[in-house]
């Protein structure tokens, strides 16, 4: 029963967190930034409680590649970084910066060039253009054992001969610490991931969660300036899965080391990240807060891979004016007519009249009929066809919305568009 | 903001740390060693068919010879019926028993299974010698041969099939294990019946390892120099000739000629191994599920039947050698001594056994560190990509060459006017080395497999600890591998003490070792002295054997501790 009431407790957080400020600017909502311009958005009043990183206070989640001057010196940043593998290009073009003590995640499908970013800045494997600068110190050509970093791999790669205690000090005993040093760093460790008294087990005999742990505490031993982790969570149940999450993020907030994490999981990255960078084919698709990327994704394609949302076509009838089925779309961009586009709504955000036939129409309500009701937890998602919009609709309403008794396969209803939360975007053929 | 600067493309890290300089000095370290050792001999060999014994160059005027003389060609066609013929009984005797071990549920499995390994302890020549005891002029079952005589293709072949069947035996039964038991329960599904199962589905799942042991058994007995130097009689083959031209007869071009012929065929079925194990890969998932047998009575009865009937031949072949060694003098008085144990001829005694250990105790203890290094520069680094991948093409290079041939390479290094090498003839060293360099490629290929089943990380993390490559090397990885290593150093030791052809030409007077005071002892008649000596190899092999079942049965028991569930 616990798991059930942590496990809504933590939805509802999360819808809380991301869901609820519904109400932006109108102007910064369907602006669109150039990609390389550093668009700072002036925060939407419900900037995310940020405690931690204590020596660098509160700090606002920006939307660029480049963190802004509130968040601390820049750490890391990363130039123009390309990397080829024979005629394949699995990085092009990459740049960012990442500020001290920040959470970046990489996120992207398989493929994108997550990992390979993240071994190019280990030095795992060497950029074939770009450069690398850390700490005000260009690292590109450094091999690994020079740079300064911790690595915790999926498989967590623990020395499976050496106890959890051996392990843990394993990089310590190399920088020549002295023994008493190194005791008392690796009981402090164990403290702070929680396994305080596994000290002399062998890996074997833990959980892949304690395993995961002991892979964190081993690679923040010697202090790194750089904490990378690679797909730390994929290969753990998913129970454990949430809760390594939150306590990955703890560690990282109380230890302030600045962190990268590769993942394909776009919650995890939503929940975990102070910023996002998602990627798409070996190049940046878009870099910034949760909140911009869930709720201002630049394009198509991050406002698809992150969350769920409603993609409808629509085509350009004359500069400012797009038409989508019998929906009439003010737009601000001046595509010229004939441009197809892609608008997008989150499911969340479409609202539904269960009267068939309401009194006072709005502007953008269509009539619809439920062709499926989908439980997904505690929210329900009804998809819906609306005879004059070409693409199916859905809703995302919580089990406890009244109307949801009201609500079955075949029923007629009216769902309301709320334009103003609509993201536009050119079509790609 | 700075522009991006572009690098030069292509350039890795141009400041290396000391792990990396370490690899490379390694690789470049093999690179040398190899060059001499496999490259340089074999070059030698050829360079040598192409000149006359005064060292001018006449082309191909040696081969024309050698094809023009009828008794040299006559050992060409001998040597590939013997192999052929040998390969044929070996393919079918071993396929039976390996069946009944690995798919009928006959009582005493366990026990078969090491009864068929017990012959890998004793050398080749010891089977030959127990043979002339049992079917040759003397012998106990002569009339068994109906007058044919055992010297010749029939006591070569005998031998040649008692001594290759425990490896295909191996070979076919690690084949038949990895059968899939879905696809057994799919035939019996559709209803096939025993003889349809057995062609369509056991057939197509071993053809790999069929192959793989017929090529291993031709091979095999095609370059092998003990047995038919001791049973061929006046039959020769290829590897007879060689020793006969250049130890007989002086005539090094001559040798060399016939080695490059022996080499040919050699290379060809080394390629073709190659190929068939490239195509082996994937047929058995991580998903299969290993089949087992059911009972079946009489089926189960009839393979108790023939596999106790041939664990019989071979322990007979065994006793038979032990037997010969204490019986005062066959046939004619059976009283027991241990007079042969004396070995009272001249150059023999006591001493080559000595050298034999203290030849296997290096071979074993520096290929094992070699070939695991080896195999770890080849795994492991992910720089150097080529410089890894020839290392590795070069490693297998050593199981293609027959072993005479390697020995006769090396000599011709060591003998040619001005040699650099000159003054390592006849020393430990020299054997070693050949030796080494002879079983070089089955145990990189087992520190490979191994190493494989390191995950690949493990390096990546010790980067970032900052932990040396050598730290690391010693404190995980060589922990990780020990019962392999263990393995390794077993195996080498026991070919070593075993081996025969290639160190023919190349031992001193004080390194003379016992498994060529074997040949000597037989070639002088002293075939008592000589069953006593390989006996004494036996012993050796034993005790090692059994020192290594219980060093590797407590490493293997700490190995399976750690790694006890470690997938997540």
């Amino acid at each position: 029963m616990r798991h059930r009431e942590n496990d809504q407790s933590r939805t509802v957080a999360f819808r809380a967190f991301f869901v609820a400020p519904r109400s932006y600017p109108q102007a910064s909502a369907s602006h669109h930034a150039s990609p390389v311009s550093a668009q700072v958005t002036a925060a939407q009043g419900e900037s995310r409680p940020k405690p931690g990183l204590a020596p660098k206070g509160e700090k606002e989640c920006m939307s660029s590649t480049r963190p802004s001057s509130e968040q601390g010196p820049t750490y890391l940043q990363v130039r123009q970084a390309g990397k080829r593998f024979g005629a394949f290009r699995a990085l092009e073009g990459v740049s960012f910066d990442i500020a001290a003590g920040e959470f970046v995640c990489f996120l992207g499908p398989s493929g994108c060039g997550k990992t390979t970013l993240l071994r190019c800045i280990a030095g795992l494997e060497s950029l074939s253009s770009g450069q690398v600068i850390q700490g005000g110190r260009d690292i590109t050509h450094l091999p690994p054992s020079a740079r300064d970093f911790g690595i915790v791999f999926q498989s967590y790669a623990l020395f499976p001969n050496l106890t959890v205690t051996e392990n843990v000090a394993f990089g310590l005993v190399s920088a020549g610490r002295a023994p008493a040093e190194v005791t008392s760093r690796v009981t402090e460790l164990l403290a702070l991931v929680g396994l305080a008294g596994e000290d002399s087990k062998y890996p074997s005999q833990l959980s892949g969660g304690q395993q995961q742990r002991v892979a964190l505490a081993r690679a923040l031993a010697p202090s790194p300036g750089l904490l990378l982790l690679d797909e730390p969570l994929s290969a753990l149940d998913a129970k454990v899965r949430l809760r390594l999450r939150r306590e990955i993020k703890r560690l990282q907030r109380q230890v302030g080391v600045t962190t990268i994490m590769v993942t394909h999981d776009q919650e995890e990255a939503l929940t975990m990240a102070d910023r996002i960078l998602v990627m798409r084919g070996g190049r940046v698709e878009q870099m910034g807060s949760p909140d911009e990327i869930y709720d201002r994704p630049r394009t198509s394609f991050v406002a698809d891979f992150i969350g769920t949302t409603n993609l409808l076509q629509a085509t350009v009838v004359v500069p400012g004016l797009a038409r989508c089925g019998s929906l009439e779309l003010l737009i601000e961009e001046t595509w010229p007519p004939g441009t197809a586009l892609v608008c997008s709504i989150r499911p969340e955000h479409v609202g539904l009249v269960v009267d068939p036939a309401s009194a006072h129409e709005w502007p953008h309500e269509l009539p619809a009929t439920i062709i499926e009701v989908e439980r997904l937890g505690g929210v329900h998602r009804i998809h819906l066809r609306a005879p004059t919009v070409p693409d199916e609709i859905a809703i995302d309403l919580p089990e406890s919305d009244p109307r949801m008794a009201l609500l079955a396969r075949g029923r007629a209803v009216r769902v309301q568009i709320p334009v103003q939360k609509m993201r536009f975007f050119e079509a790609t053929t | 903001m700075t522009n991006a600067v572009a690098v030069a493309p292509g350039r890795s890290w141009l400041r290396r740390s000391s792990d990396d300089w370490l690899v490379v000095a390694l690789l470049a370290g093999f690179g040398v060693f190899f060059l001499a050792t496999v490259v340089l001999p074999v070059a030698t060999i050829l360079w040598r068919s192409l000149h006359d014994a005064r060292g001018g160059f006449v082309g191909l005027a040696n081969y024309q010879a050698y094809f023009a003389n009828p008794a040299l060609l006559q050992s060409l066609g001998n040597s590939l019926i013997v192999a052929s013929v040998s390969t044929a009984l070996v393919v079918g005797l071993a396929f039976g028993y390996a069946y009944a071990l690995t798919r009928s549920c006959m009582p005493g499995r366990p026990f078969f299974k090491a009864m068929a390994m017990v012959p890998l302890l004793t050398p080749g020549l010891l089977k030959a010698i127990a043979l002339v005891y049992w079917f040759g002029n003397q012998g106990l079952l002569k009339g068994a041969l109906m007058g044919y005589p055992l010297y010749g293709p029939i006591g070569i072949v005998m031998s040649s099939v008692l001594w290759t069947l425990p490896h295909a035996i191996m070979i076919l039964s690690a084949s038949l294990l990895l059968s899939d038991a879905r696809l057994y329960e799919a035939a019996r599904s559709l209803k096939a019946g025993p003889v349809r199962t057995f062609l369509a589905v056991t057939l197509p799942n071993v053809r790999y390892g069929l192959m793989a042991t017929a090529i291993f058994v031709f091979v095999r007995v095609l370059t092998d120099f003990g047995i038919p130097k001791v049973i061929g009689g006046n039959y020769n083959v290829l590897a007879t000739d060689i020793y006969k031209e250049v130890v007989g007869q002086q005539n090094f071009a001559m040798g060399a000629v016939v080695s490059i012929v022996l080499l040919i065929p050699a290379l060809l079925a080394f390629a073709l191994d190659r190929y068939v194990s490239s195509r082996q890969s994937g047929s058995f998932t991580a998903r299969s599920v290993a089949a087992s047998p059911r009972p079946s009575r009489w089926f189960d009865l009839a393979m108790f039947g023939y596999c106790a009937a041939i664990t019989i031949v071979m322990l007979a072949v065994i006793g038979m050698g032990q037997f010969a060694a204490v019986v005062k003098f066959w046939p004619y008085n059976l009283s027991l001594t241990l007079d042969h144990y004396r070995f009272d001829m001249e150059g023999v005694g006591w001493e080559n056994f000595f050298n034999s250990l203290v030849l296997a105790f290096w071979v074993a203890t520096l290929g094992t560190v070699t070939t695991f290094v080896s195999a770890y520069l080849v795994e492991k680094p992910r720089a150097h990509g080529l410089p890894r991948q020839l290392l590795q093409a070069v490693a297998l290079l050593p199981m293609a060459i027959p072993g005479l041939v390697l020995g006769l390479g090396f000599l011709l290094v060591v003998n040619s006017p001005g040699s650099v090498f000159g003054s390592l003839y006849g020393t430990m060293a020299l054997l070693v080395v050949a030796t080494l360099t002879h079983y070089y490629t089955v145990t990189h290929l087992t520190s490979l497999t191994a190493l494989k089943q390191l995950d690949r990380e493990f390096e990546s993390v010790a980067f970032s600890l900052k932990v040396p490559l050598t730290r690391f090397f010693f404190k995980v990885t060589v922990p990780m591998c020990a019962p392999t290593l263990v393995e390794i150093w077993s195996y080498l030791f026991l070919n070593a003490m075993t081996s025969v052809s290639t160190v023919i030409f190349l031992y001193g007077i004080h390194t003379k070792l016992a498994s060529l005071a074997v040949v000597h002892m037989d070639e002088a008649g002293r075939l008592a002295s000589a069953a006593a000596m390989a006996m004494l190899i036996v012993y050796a092999c034993v005790v090692v054997r059994l020192l290594q079942m219980l060093l590797s049965k407590f490493l293997l028991r700490r190995l399976q501790a750690w790694r006890l569930s470690s997938q997540p």
